[in-house]
């Protein structure tokens, strides 16, 4: 590591800055990693209880233990929070931590940009929440908040979750733009765009993703305003607009955003399932490609939200197929995934267990998603618990699990110590079971006809439910021993070596752990 | 190495931290004052928390863009450091373009289908029950409820004022070139004089637009009050004006670092960047000429 500190920076080679402004002001991108990841934490935690509070009032049909207007608050507020200051967040903390170490980078190409990106989070999602706390309620009009629920309905708050919404997505833009341009251009010497781990590939067409949609949520909200307070009428038929349309606008953001959530999962995998299986990523370029056509067609499929909603029979039919497009290259990824993995030299550590999970539960996400991608029997699905059953099997196993194996597969990078293994298995576990309890019966249920959204249920769906509650309390208690994982591991713990695992390749493995404050201050050679 | 100079990575900084509570502070007094506004209890600390927040991020922006200036004056930005400067100045038009991109999205959508649907084409949906007499034009006179939203009395005519507007704003991207050209040719006076006259046009743009929106209000009775097209013209132009407000204003900040002797023939990014602004500017009014005022 000599070779890092010479003449030209010695000015830079400092350690961290000593007390909290450490982290106020830091523009160190494992610092600002680091931040974006405790703050996802405490954020899928805050989500997470409130998804207990939906669960506990469904453990039994009849309203028992909130009144249906807290019900709806709750409901709505645990999607915003998980979908912008859960899962987002987290995947930008693992781009800010490892993007730099994978292509051989010193930081982020816009160090204090990125501190802002970090910064205006806590500020947005404090907005948000204090929602809650306001006269009339917070948001309690569903995470997609549909016109005119929104507007002519809506509670005064509002107008803040408006603003909150502005926020977030000034963060993500400017996110996004730090991480093109560190991944375009402060890659090491040599390290051409077909060497890029996936990782980092992923995140490139994802980042794209987000400075095109973000943009598009900031001005749906803005309509939203307008009509509320100002007098305009996209969203109102009175005026000669048409409620559809926010509903249009929303989901050309909404379906990319939810690619948003899993491209980089998908690029974690690919880095993890290599590194376990022994061998290397089966069809890299197939890989490469499969994302962008994803990214690609993730723009023109987004009616498949609203088949129920009144639009025209070719529209229907454009978007159906469109829609089953997707399971094309989706299909790509999971084969090169297997076929990694087929006649490797398997073992089975924490990070791998997640890994070959999401591979599995992910794909039954997928394919609930191609039966709720056929448009006449969607009439039926829509608006009921089979669609929560997918897109939970897609963002739980699917995203969230993902951000489980990197976090493993991390930490000891991280923190310089090795992860207990054997609570981390029993997280994996117990994460496992829970969320299958959890969500598979809703599958059922939903197919039964269910509604989503609605604090009370037909007595019949009783047996089905309280299953479903009681993996949802087991799923969710579990993610405090995470906590204590993490804790345990950054306080001690073997040591771990520069690389800890036997298959690992890349930049990331050649810096020792804990990965010094600094480094790359001269960027490697890559062959 | 030899091919890699270092990159600069600034030591801790304290501008992001002031930017985002600025932020927070500019969106909780506004969000409390529209509030207020809507309900007719407004009180007086929304407006001071929103005075406060904007006076932070203006302070703010002076701050960071002067320490920015001051690095990059003492050889501290490498090509590389270049590099992304240009592409984060890129991506950001970009996203613009996207926020434009929606309600442009809006208004075609609100043309092509939702107005037709409502009067009566294709399968005639609830809407169509609800105002069975609505007949569906463009320009929309008439709304399906006239009395909540009375429809503008008549339109802006393209061929007055915007059609001068547009030549102004063309007009002004030429200039910014020449300015460019004369900037890299190390003609200060020329510089100046192009730059001085862009500010100026942008300026001008600025007035008649001003004067636009009066005469909408007050003779046409083309307010945002008046349906879907009195929605789509005012966001959009609105969002334009917004937008050629900053670039004004960047321009003329540039004009000043010039005459301050800012600058050299081949480093120059911030005058770039603020052309680029300029010219994605430019572009979207031509947009907007085309399908907000003549179609
Ligand atoms: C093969 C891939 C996929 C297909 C074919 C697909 C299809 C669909 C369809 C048709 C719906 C609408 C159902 C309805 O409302 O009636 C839907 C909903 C949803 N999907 Fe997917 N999907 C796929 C992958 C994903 C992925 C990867 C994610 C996120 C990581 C995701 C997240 C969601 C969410 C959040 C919703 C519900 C939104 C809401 O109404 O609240 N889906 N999906
Ligand atoms: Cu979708």
């Amino acid at each position: 590591m000599s070779a890092v500190i010479d003449h030209h920076h010695a000015d830079h080679a400092h350690g961290p800055a000593k007390g909290m402004m450490r982290w106020v002001l830091t523009t160190n991108h494992k610092d600002i990693g680091t931040m974006y990841l405790w703050f996802s934490f405490a954020m899928f935690l805050l989500g997470g209880s409130m998804a207990m509070v939906i669960r506990a009032e469904l453990f039994q049909p009849g309203l028992q233990l909130v009144q249906p207007e807290f019900f709806n608050q709750m409901t709505t507020t645990h999607g915003l929070i998980m979908v912008f200051g859960a899962v987002m967040p987290a995947f930008v903390g693992l781009a800010n931590w490892m993007i730099p170490l994978m292509v051989g980078a010193p930081d982020m190409a816009l160090p204090r940009m990125n501190n802002f990106s970090f910064w205006l989070l806590p500020m947005a999602f404090g907005l948000l929440v204090s929602t809650l706390f306001m006269e009339g309620g917070g948001p309690n009009f569903g995470w997609t908040f549909y016109a005119p629920l929104s507007t002519t309905y809506a509670p005064p708050s509002v107008t803040f979750f408006i603003f909150a919404i502005h926020l977030a997505g000034i963060s993500s833009i400017m996110g996004a733009i730090n991480i093109i341009a560190t991944i375009l251009n402060l890659r090491a010497p040599g390290m051409t765009l077909m060497k890029m781990p996936l990782f980092v590939w992923t995140w490139l067409i994802t980042a794209f993703l987000l400075i095109a949609v973000m943009p598009v949520l900031a001005g749906v909200v803005t309509m939203m305003l307008m009509d509320i307070h100002f007098g305009t009428s996209f969203f109102n038929a009175a005026g000669g607009g048409d409620p559809v349309m926010f509903q249009h606008i929303f989901w050309f953001f909404g379906h990319p955003e939810v690619y948003i959530m899993i491209l980089p999962a998908f690029g974690a995998v690919s880095q993890i399932i290599p590194t376990f299986s022994r061998k290397p990523l089966f069809g890299y370029t197939s890989m490469v490609y499969a994302t962008a056509a994803i990214a690609f067609l993730s723009f023109i499929v987004w009616a498949h939200h609203m088949f129920t909603v009144g639009i025209p029979i070719t529209g229907e039919l454009f978007f159906m197929y469109a829609t089953m497009l997707i399971a094309v290259p989706t299909g790509v990824k999971v084969f090169n995934w297997v076929s990694t993995m087929f006649r490797g030299a398997l073992t089975f550590e924490t990070p791998m267990l997640f890994a070959i999970a999401f591979v599995i539960l992910f794909t039954i996400g997928g394919f609930s998603g191609l039966m709720l991608a056929i448009a006449t029997a969607d009439f039926q699905y829509h608006d009921t618990y089979f669609v929560v059953a997918h897109f939970h099997y897609v963002l739980v196993p699917g995203a969230i699990f993902g951000i489980f194996a990197s976090a493993y597969y991390w930490l000891p990078k991280w923190t310089g110590h090795m992860y207990d293994e054997t609570l981390g298995k029993t997280h994996f576990w117990m994460s496992f079971i829970g969320m299958n309890l959890a969500f598979f019966p809703m599958h059922f249920v939903g197919l039964a006809g269910m509604p989503r959204r609605i604090p009370d249920y037909n007595i019949m769906f009783a047996n089905f439910n309280m299953v479903s509650s009681i993996g949802a309390f087991m799923f969710g208690a579990t993610q405090l021993l995470f906590l204590f994982i993490v804790i345990k591991c950054i306080k001690g713990g073997p040591k771990a070596a520069a690389n800890p695992w036997e298959g690992a390749e890349g930049l990331e493995w050649t810096v020792p752990s804990p990965a010094p404050y600094h480094t790359f201050t001269t960027p490697p050679e890559v062959k | 190495m030899a091919s890699h100079e270092t990159y600069y990575v600034p030591a801790q900084s304290k501008w992001p931290i002031i930017a985002s509570v600025g932020l927070l502070l500019t969106v909780f007094g506004g969000g409390s004052m529209i509030n207020g506004m809507s309900s007719g209890t407004g009180s007086a600390a929304g407006k001071w928390i929103f005075f406060a927040g904007a006076l932070t991020i203006a302070y703010m922006m002076f701050g960071w863009f002067s320490s920015v200036v001051k690095e990059s004056d003492q050889g501290l930005y490498s090509q590389q450091m270049d590099r992304s400067f240009r592409m984060g100045m890129g991506w950001f038009i970009f996203s613009e373009v996207m926020f434009f991109a929606a309600f442009f999205g809006a208004l075609f959508y609100a043309r092509t289908f939702a107005g037709p649907w409502l009067g009566g084409d294709g399968d005639k949906g609830v809407a169509n029950m609800l105002w069975p007499d609505f007949q569906f034009a463009w320009p929309l006179m008439v709304n399906p409820d006239a009395t909540t939203f009375p429809g503008p009395r008549e339109t802006i005519s393209p061929w007055q004022l915007p059609l001068f507007n547009t030549i102004i704003l063309i007009s002004s991207s030429v200039t910014v070139t020449f300015a460019h050209h004369a900037l890299r040719a190390d003609k200060r006076g020329a510089t100046k004089a192009w730059l001085g006259l862009t500010v100026l046009l942008g300026v001008i743009f600025l007035v008649l637009q001003a004067l636009e929106y009066q005469h909408a209000y007050h003779d046409l009775g083309l307010t945002l009050n008046s349906g879907i097209y009195g929605s789509t013209f005012f966001m959009l132009t609105g969002f334009h004006g917004a937008h050629v407000t900053m670039g004004t204003l960047i321009l003329a900040i540039m004009l000043i670092r010039i005459t301050r002797g800012h600058f050299t023939p081949d480093k120059h990014f911030g005058f770039e960047a603020a052309s680029w602004y300029w010219h994605f500017v430019d572009v979207v009014w031509v947009g907007l000429f085309v399908f907000v005022y003549i179609l």
